[in-house]
């Protein structure tokens, strides 16, 4: 499994196949599954259109604490590979901002495992947004 | 009062001074929003041996009390407030999380 906080732009699509080419031919013929989800930045939020947005973490404990939910994922729902790969510092409406894969046998154990990745990193993984608005910049207060 | 915080030295005679004195010192990060409106990314605090985090941050606080919404990471997981901390512990303080 592969996690990663990128200070650059990625292209999500991209990164999903080159982890499969690279990290996952041992698993070939073993997953009948993979769910993929990735988040993007928007140019609108709460009612103010955001021009750019500083995406702040928390060097060390980010990084451990998407390990360890991915590791709680997997014995929770048997998977095969996982990649999360999630970015910081300055983007702009568009960019991707957060890329998770799971990999399993079925589907069952892919779309919830990766749900629950998703939930838990947007709980409780140490990361903060600064919006830069029109008018000024605020933080994001809390997530949806 | 004269308060003395030696928490950049790391040596033999201070290890000893600190033990015989019993206190520890206690590095604190703070991110975020908290960071802005505090002033500083980072802080060192001593303390008397069985200092909890609350005492952490009634020292960077200046006395203020802890608002509910912060959160809490000793050694990079996350903690409550009464959990005790250890010299040369990492204690961070930062709002909820907006990750995704």
């Amino acid at each position: 499994m592969h996690v990663e906080i990128v200070s650059r732009g990625f292209d999500p699509w991209q990164e999903l196949r080159s982890y499969q080419d690279r990290s996952l031919p041992a698993q070939q013929g073993k997953y009948g599954a993979t769910a993929v989800f990735v988040g993007t930045m928007r140019d609108f939020n709460v009612n103010d259109q955001v021009l750019l947005m500083t995406l702040e973490h928390y060097p060390g404990m980010t990084e451990k604490y998407l390990t360890e939910i991915y590791h709680k994922a997997a014995q929770r729902w048997k998977l095969l590979d996982g990649l999360i790969l999630h970015r910081v510092g300055e983007l702009r409406p568009n960019d991707p901002i957060v890329l998770v894969a799971v990999w399993s046998a079925h589907r069952s154990e892919a779309f919830e495992a990766c749900r629950f990745l998703m939930e838990e990193l947007k709980s409780h993984a140490p990361f903060w947004k600064k919006e830069q608005l029109k008018n000024g910049t605020r933080w994001v207060e809390k997530n949806n | 009062m004269l308060h003395l915080s030696y928490c950049e030295q790391s040596n033999d005679a201070w290890d000893k001074y600190s033990v015989a004195v019993k206190t520890i010192d206690v590095q604190v990060r703070f991110f975020a929003s908290l960071r802005e409106r505090l002033g500083r990314a980072e802080d060192c605090v001593t303390l008397p041996r069985g200092a909890t985090v609350a005492q952490v941050w009634d020292q960077v606080s200046g006395g203020e009390p802890l608002p509910d919404n912060v959160l809490i990471a000793v050694n990079m997981e996350y903690a409550q407030s009464e959990q005790p901390v250890q010299g040369e512990d990492e204690v961070a303080f930062f709002p909820p999380v907006t990750g995704g």
